[in-house]
């Protein structure tokens, strides 16, 4: 992906036709395993006005000038449809679900593409654990063609840590999770070694330690996040509190994100709030906040938990392809 | 002084690490979905040879080595040394056996060579991808030994050995591919 042979031969997808038949049936199996179980496919807008405050997503922002807004209007592209699919929630659609496009400036890799497909849905009176259940059918349904695989397993995000780094990372200091990275044989550069952040520690953690040797020949779910990554779900009291999330893995892929979903508009504003400081902090840009779902949860969001999935992933899965490139007609490249 | 973001990192970049100058081999990008974003490097360093790995965070920057990548030819051996010439401007240079390393095998006189500058100073020499080699000495018979999946060794002019089919015989030139060490096919 590094050099770009041209036109002449770039032209061409950089997906076999088999594969794009592949995504079209998978496609239709999530739709008939959706309206089988009376969940409403709904779309919303890829451009809004606002954009999420997360400072570890980038919003692409483009511009519209015409009738409505003689003056001109910036428009975000979603990173996910999380927030108006929350409005239609509160409105009362009982379970919803959506297949859409979204875009992250600054992804691009083996399994990153800066736009790409994501399945979204929401289950009202469900909490994380009846979704994780669902999320695990709806995958093996999915995959059932193109592999066996032995029943989910269910891990925390301590026990995950415990077992494959060997570390607690609710009583790990900066200082010890960089003795533990070394210990790994992960050689970090002069900046990254002097990193006081302790997320910063369990995502480089994860990512290079843990998430090789999740779902291997199974599905594992890790849940109950430290509360300071909890993102959109509810934090959970206790000792230490948290987060009410879960993330699917197979074959060391992160797949799949859940939350048991915070429904309170102050404590959701609050967090905005803080990563709209953390973004000013990193000298990232600030965006505008999203006031409609603000006074949507004010209304009252009814219980429910929600999931996106990486569909281009899941296709790469059950291709067997080791590019997210192999699964997309144009990538970024080619687009 | 010239540096690349992680942005710019890709396979070849020569950078400095460590205080050596070094070539990515590989770059991932890595980022759980709501976390930190990582480039995952795979780094040469072009003193040592050693191929390691290293972490940076996305938008990182790293300093750039001085280093270009000369065409030359390949003149003599002198014991110590290996001498080359720029063919245009005649300018000659000598590059050790730190330089060489590997590739002396293939190195025969007047093959243009590519030869990595760091500072002004040879760094590597890589020859041709593809050689053209006398046969010095392979075993005569057709009947050979049919056990090794076909072929025999042959040794070359430049004491390289590769495999070759048996029907190449003493005295023949051959094409060898330098990066994989395999014959190709009779010059």
């Amino acid at each position: 992906m590094n050099t770009s042979p041209g036109p002449e031969s770039d032209w061409r997808p950089s997906a076999t036709l088999e594969v794009l038949k592949l995504r079209a049936r998978l496609l239709q199996r999530l739709r008939v395993f959706f309206s089988a179980r009376g969940v409403l496919e709904i779309e919303t807008p890829a451009l809004s006005g606002t954009a999420t405050t997360d400072p570890a997503l980038a919003s692409f922002a483009t511009h519209y000038t015409g009738p409505r807004f003689p003056q001109g209007q910036t428009l975000y592209l979603h990173t996910s449809p999380e927030f108006p699919m929350k409005r239609l929630l509160a409105a009362g659609s009982g379970s919803i679900y959506q297949i859409c496009k979204v875009f992250r400036d600054g992804e691009a890799g083996r399994q990153h593409n800066p736009e790409f497909t994501l399945l979204e849905w929401y289950r009202v009176g469900f909490d994380h654990h009846r979704l994780m259940d669902e999320t695990g059918e709806l995958v093996m349904d999915l995959l059932a063609q193109s592999m066996s695989l032995q029943s989910p397993e269910r891990l925390t995000y301590r026990e995950s840590f415990q077992r494959h780094a060997g570390l607690d990372p609710f009583a790990t200091s900066a200082d010890e999770f960089g003795q533990a990275a070394r210990m790994h044989g992960i050689s970090v550069s002069p900046e990254l070694v002097s990193e006081k952040a302790p997320d910063a520690w369990l995502d480089l953690l994860l990512t290079h330690v843990v998430e090789p040797k999740l779902g291997q020949g199974r599905l594992t779910f890790i849940y109950d996040y430290p509360a300071s990554q909890a993102a959109l779900a509810r934090i959970q009291p206790g000792n230490p509190p948290v987060a009410a999330r879960f993330e699917l893995y197979l074959n060391g892929i992160e797949l799949a994100n859940g939350f048991h979903e915070l429904a309170d508009a102050d404590e959701q504003r609050a967090r905005f709030e803080r990563q709209l400081h953390a973004r000013e902090a990193a000298g990232l840009p600030a965006v505008p906040l999203d006031e409609r779902l603000l006074a949507a949860l004010a209304h009252g969001l009814p219980d429910c938990a929600g999931v996106a999935l990486g569909f281009d992933r899941l296709v790469m899965l059950a291709s067997g392809a080791h590019t997210i490139e192999e699964v997309l007609a144009f990538p970024l490249e080619r687009a | 002084m010239a540096t690349y973001s992680t942005n710019e990192f890709k396979a070849g970049l020569k950078v400095m690490l460590d205080g050596d100058p070094a070539s990515i081999v590989e770059n991932e990008f890595v980022k759980p979905g709501k976390g930190q974003a990582f480039s995952r490097v795979r780094i040469r360093n072009l003193k040592t040879g050693r191929t390691i790995e290293r972490t940076f965070k996305s938008g990182e920057t790293i300093e750039a080595a001085d280093v270009v990548d000369v065409e030359m030819q390949y003149l003599y051996n002198d014991g110590q040394f290996w001498h080359f010439m720029n063919p245009e401007s005649y300018e000659q240079m000598a590059a050790d056996k730190n330089a060489v390393g590997d590739n002396a095998k293939w190195m025969k006189e007047q093959d243009v060579c590519i030869i990595t500058l760091w500072n002004g100073l040879p760094l590597i020499v890589e020859p041709p991808n593809t050689v053209t080699l006398k046969v010095t000495e392979t075993d005569p018979g057709l009947k050979g030994d049919t056990s090794g999946g076909g072929g025999k060794p042959a040794t070359l002019e430049t004491g390289a050995v590769v495999r070759v089919p048996l029907f190449v015989k003493e005295g023949e030139t051959i094409k060898v591919n330098t990066r994989t060490g395999e014959y190709l096919s009779r010059a």
